[in-house]
């Protein structure tokens, strides 16, 4: 299978998020898939800048979309703030024909122009829907069984557009693959709730009462990693585990990113998928597996609705 | 029947002032052009957003307090508020209003008209961040976490910077920091992507006062 993917890493994923920008890149390569880097990308808007003036915050974000046409293929946003400004930017062109001319007119200044003809994706869905879970498990080389992942879904990725096609208020995707690869993800009840974005950096108190929240969660449910799928959860939330005083955590819980995971059942090394950018790194290890047992063992799915 | 128009005529019980006038006025432009915009008029008053809002305990006016005192003509006093600037944009209330008014989206119009009104509470400077991305936005094309955080604190608090140093060391010490900012090679036609958007921005059409009754006014809640 080869199949090739237009990767818009977003700002983050160049700093903050270097371990989801390596993961990534060491999944896709190890399962064959191309990611080409869309080619000199800007900003994608995201939340901060739609509270300042709207029509630009599409524009700058549809200029995005118009050099990905040029290829064709679909546009996988990692970022769940830049998955949500390319895709409302999408969804808000095709549904508002006033909206879509002016930022054609704009578009068209920089000499432009979007047919949206390209798709926005979120890498957890590419993974679910392209490659598949059996394909994943077929691919697996070492053992998660160790992990017992807390897995972390946030907000923008299930609202108000779900990326996955499952419930918004109970996903259940990671857990089903991450059961799958033999890890043993715990019930996490929160794991919709908002973690407090950019309130990290404007109001910390409520952001800080937020992600701890999640933190001492996973911490009670005796999580010992959580998963996120977004840089700026993760570093959220992995900013938690250097919190001192009484403010701090219980205890320290690494914060890692799916594609991490993903990356070590499939055989890429800790390096490979970035692992020495955790602040705190997982105690779990992932031997290699004999090509015995567990890979005809039923999927079971964990976590029930709660009453 | 006589219909009371509250932009009209002399200062009668529930009239607004001039400057609420404007701000209304404004405020209508802006929801004109959100999906569902006009759907204001169907809240129930239920209190689900307020429920599903995992900042509300920290929010002086609720977001269902938000709908009631648009609704009530109190559009200075939510600008004035700290909710706006509170909301996360977690999109929760969104989801789940029975009455599916995109309460984000509004929040975010709120946002716009007091960032233009120069309307902010003191001590809640969020309004400096969001300005200082856009400015970063447009002299690199992409944003620069570093020279964000950093120009934010010195405007807003420099002993924030002081407060962050554990984070900030930590990040750095992992290789998570970088020092200097990308740009963008076609900055130039970013730039002037961003100067043709900038004119749509600026109001378009003044909406009429009939149209404020009806969209959104006093006619909605019954009066
Ligand atoms: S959830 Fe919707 S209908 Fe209920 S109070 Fe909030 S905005 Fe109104
Ligand atoms: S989008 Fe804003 S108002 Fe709505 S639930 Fe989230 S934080 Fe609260």
């Amino acid at each position: 299978m080869d199949t090739r993917y237009t990767y818009y890493p977003g700002c983050s994923l160049h700093a903050t998020g270097i371990a989801y920008d390596k993961s990534m890149r060491a999944v896709f390569k190890k399962l064959g898939s191309e990611l080409a880097e869309l080619e000199d990308w800007n900003c994608c808007g995201a939340t901060a800048y739609m509270s300042v003036q709207k029509t630009v915050a599409f524009a700058v974000s549809a200029r995005n979309l118009a050099i990905a046409e040029r290829t064709g293929d679909d546009v996988v946003a990692p970022c769940s703030a830049c998955y949500y400004a390319l895709k409302h930017t999408r969804v808000g062109m095709e549904e508002d024909a006033e909206l879509r001319a002016q930022v054609e007119e704009a578009l068209a200044a920089g000499g432009l122009e979007a047919d949206l003809s390209v798709e926005v994706r979120h890498p957890l869905e590419v993974l679910l829907n392209d490659i598949g879970i059996p394909r994943l498990v077929a691919e697996q080389t070492h053992s998660l069984e160790e992990f017992r992942p807390a897995c972390y879904y946030g907000c923008q990725i299930v609202r108000p557009f779900g990326a996955v096609d499952e419930d918004p208020e109970l996903p259940m995707s990671m857990e089903t693959l991450f059961t799958a690869l033999g890890a043993r993800p715990v019930e996490y009840p929160p794991k919709v709730r908002c973690c407090g974005g950019m309130l990290v950096a404007t109001m910390p108190q409520v952001a800080t009462e937020l992600s701890m929240d999640l933190v001492d969660w996973a911490i009670a449910r005796e999580a010992n990693c959580i998963v996120t799928v977004c840089p700026l959860c993760q570093s959220n939330l992995d900013l938690i585990n250097v919190t001192k005083g009484s403010n701090g955590p219980t205890h320290q819980i690494p914060v890692l990113y799916f594609t991490q995971l993903i990356g070590l059942a499939i055989g890429c090394t800790p390096e490979e998928v970035g692992m020495e950018h955790a602040l705190i790194p997982p105690d779990a290890k992932a031997p290699p597996v004999g090509v015995s047992s567990r890979h005809d063992a039923p999927v079971t799915i964990v976590g029930t609705r709660e009453a | 029947m006589k219909t009371l128009d509250p932009l009209a005529g002399p200062i009668a019980p529930g009239v607004l002032s001039k400057t609420e006038q404007e701000l209304r006025t404004a405020f209508l432009e802006e929801i004109d052009r959100i999906p569902g915009g006009a759907r204001l008029n169907q809240c129930i008053q239920c209190g689900t957003c307020t429920a599903s809002c995992p900042v509300s305990h920290a929010m002086d006016v609720t977001p269902r307090q938000v709908i009631a005192m648009f609704r009530a003509g109190a559009i200075e006093e939510l600008l004035e508020s700290r909710t706006i600037w509170l909301c996360a944009s977690c999109y929760h209330c969104t989801l789940r209003c029975p009455a599916q008014i995109h309460i984000t989206d509004l929040i975010y119009a709120l946002k716009r008209i007091a960032i233009e009104e120069g309307i902010f509470p003191a001590r809640f400077p969020v309004h400096v961040m969001s300005e200082t991305f856009t400015k970063n936005v447009k002299r690199y094309g992409r944003n620069y976490e570093v020279g964000l955080l950093l120009r934010y604190f010195l405007r807003t608090k420099p002993l924030g910077l002081f407060a962050q140093r554990r984070a900030g060391y930590a990040l750095w010490r992992h290789g998570r920091i970088k020092l200097r900012p990308d740009k963008i090679k076609d900055i130039d036609q970013l730039r002037k992507i961003i100067a043709k958007a900038e004119t749509f921005d600026l109001p378009q059409e003044k909406v009429t006062s009939e149209k404020v009754t009806a969209a959104v006014g006093y006619e909605s809640i019954g009066r």
